[in-house]
């Protein structure tokens, strides 16, 4: 029963705190909008505070932005592609009654509960170290020479790990989907002459549609922010510095603020350049 | 073409076995109903025949041939679930066309297929909707029109009006008679709703606890009733059921009189106080209590009769209507 007073009395009482979100979005976001039009290397007592596009034009005429655009994409293409099909895989498998079930599903859900910072290490020590890594041993128990997995193929070993950390998200909002699949459908289907193979390909996987959404522009926005995986790892050398990881190193590493902020507004806008493009893909299917 | 034969069937689920053998026949063109109270198994009973589920043992033949170990799509059969189970992602069209595709009906013959169920069943300017923009009936209709097109054997209807208003259930029986009469295929139908059998049956299979209690048809059933289970489960308003003294007077356990076989009169044997009398215009039910026979007693008049709550009646039997069951519950 929301009255006008009631509605009145509920902004009021809302505005505190949507003025403080606000502020903590905005504040930073202008900082950078103006520190990227300004010559600022703190640690040479440099500060001019108009200097025009000129850190936008270094960022982007530097080699090392459109790697680091292309990496990006291929990173956050990658792990998409793996993490949805793996992940409607496992989702498929979860769903049949097996023995256990429930601490099964508790153990595929796990990695999601482990820190980006603590499974990098893990896995860059653990299981792709070349001496004493497992993925090494089981190289050499097949006869194999190790593959040193950090060194030789930087940019999969990343996509491998962050696919592992993300797969376990993506299995469980599919799960869901597929629970929710009325299960008459897939008998009519069967009745109607639909072998396996095509029963997912007609039935399933259209059911599916809006789930695949969901985990795709949730995934994508937070895989465009990867940095604790580089970071731990490979230190964004050998091909896997992301626009992230660039802007990171310009600010942190040659103490140029107004290059770094440049950099960072233009993630922001290729961030939602990606955004659009991807809900006109698959937006559609959100309709209806 | 679309003789069944269930030869000694069972299906057990773990330990309990919720249908001992049974032996069935239903012939070709016929319209089967099989009814009883939920859980029956006559919802198992169809999922058998229809292969969705495996039989624990027995045979199942249509047309002479053994299909038990047969997937459900090569055993020609079409089914009607309860919920419709149309595809939501495709159009009317698509969901009609969906065995045709999967059969590898070529395109032209698809269409000619589709043409004729849509003006069958109404459906022509709904062909480029989508399920979730239909009303009930029409999508009970789309989900028809999908089993027609496989011009299948026979036809398998699971409860298929029960998700309908009353209105529109007694109109979809009668579309649903006449498509029966139009195809002349074999139809199996499960209901729980003895109305429904009634009306549109050629033969009634009354299913209770996986067991057959009487196989006939509808006109049978209701003039000789094989057991206590049957007779009071077809017919509405229910058969009055009396057992005790009065029973033994007439050699039996328990009697049976339908409301249709009892008057209102000046001089009847039974006498008892009306506690609700139902007007419909057309008939009066009147619920007699404290007549010392059973605790209600029903009685049908026609017309308008003029009896009033706390009213006292007097009831006279139709005798030579009267069914009598021994006290094995079997009619005598």
């Amino acid at each position: 029963m929301a009255t006008k007073a009631s509605r009145t009395a509920a902004r009021f009482m809302m505005a505190p705190a949507v003025t403080l979100l606000l502020g903590w979005m905005l504040v930073p976001l202008i900082m950078t909008l103006y520190f990227s039009f300004a010559d600022y290397r703190p640690l040479r007592n440099v500060f001019e505070p108009w200097i025009g596009f000129d850190n936008y034009e270094r960022f982007v005429s530097s080699s090392a932005f459109w790697d680091s655009v292309t990496t990006t994409l291929v990173m956050v293409g990658s792990i998409l592609a793996i993490t949805v099909v793996l992940g409607i895989l496992i989702a498929l498998l979860l769903d049949k009654p097996i023995f256990g079930q429930g601490i099964v599903r508790i153990l595929v859900i796990s990695p999601f509960f482990v820190m980006p910072t603590v499974s990098a290490l893990a896995w860059k020590n653990m299981m792709m170290d070349p001496v004493n890594g497992v993925l090494s041993h089981v190289w050499r128990f097949f006869g194999a020479t190790p593959h040193d997995w950090l060194v030789e193929t930087p940019l999969l070993s990343i996509i491998l790990i962050v696919s592992w950390q993300w797969l376990p998200f993506a299995t469980l909002i599919l799960l869901t989907a597929i629970q929710s699949l009325d299960g008459e459908q897939l008998e009519a289907a069967e009745m109607d002459g639909a072998p396996a193979l095509k029963r997912f390909w007609y039935i399933i996987l259209p059911h599916l549609g809006r789930a695949i959404t969901i985990v795709i522009l949730i995934q994508t926005i937070f895989l465009l922010g990867i940095f604790a995986e580089i970071f731990v790892t490979t230190q964004g050398s050998f091909g896997t510095r992301t626009l992230t990881y660039l802007v990171f190193q310009r600010v942190l590493e040659s103490q140029n603020v107004g290059l770094g902020s440049a950099g960072g507004i233009l993630a922001v806008i290729l961030a939602n350049i990606v955004a659009i493009f991807l809900m006109r893909i698959v937006g559609k299917n959100l309709d209806a | 073409m679309g003789q069944i034969t269930l030869n000694q069937v069972t299906k057990s689920f773990g330990e309990t076995q919720v249908i001992p053998p049974l032996d069935l026949t239903i012939e070709d063109g016929e319209f089967a109903v099989f009814v009883g109270p939920s859980g029956c198994g006559k919802s198992t009973l169809l999922r058998l025949i229809a292969g969705l589920e495996d039989v624990s043992s027995g045979h199942i033949e249509i047309d002479g041939r053994d299909v038990t170990d047969v997937a459900p799509a090569k055993r020609g059969l079409a089914m009607v679930f309860q919920s419709y189970a149309l595809y939501p992602h495709m159009s009317v069209r698509k969901n009609i066309a969906f065995p045709m595709k999967m059969a590898g009906v070529d395109q032209a013959e698809q269409d000619a297929r589709i043409k004729k169920a849509a003006a069958a069943l109404n459906l022509t300017d709904y062909l480029d909707r989508r399920p979730g923009q239909l009303s009930g009936g029409q999508r009970q209709r789309v989900a028809i029109g999908r089993a027609i097109v496989r011009e299948p054997e026979a036809f398998l209807f699971d409860e298929p009006l029960s998700n309908l208003d009353a209105a529109l259930r007694v109109g979809m029986r009668m579309e649903i008679g006449e498509l029966h009469k139009q195809l002349a295929t074999t139809m199996i139908y499960v209901t729980h709703d003895q109305v429904e059998a009634m009306t549109m049956a050629d033969k009634i299979v009354v299913l209770r606890a996986g067991v057959i209690e009487q196989v006939g048809s509808p006109l049978d059933l209701y003039h000789n009733p094989r057991n206590l289970f049957v007779a009071g489960f077809i017919g509405s308003p229910t058969m009055n059921l009396i057992s005790g003294a009065e029973a033994e007077q007439h050699g039996a356990a328990t009697i049976g009189i339908r409301p249709e076989h009892l008057t209102v009169t000046q001089d009847g044997p039974w006498q008892g106080t009306v506690g609700v009398a139902e007007h419909l215009g057309s008939d009066t039910f009147v619920h007699v209590h404290g007549t010392g026979l059973a605790e209600t007693i029903t009685v049908r008049q026609a017309g308008d009769v003029p009896v009033r709550h706390g009213d006292t009646v007097r009831l006279t039997p139709d005798l030579s209507r009267m069914h009598k069951f021994g006290a094995d519950g079997l009619r005598l």
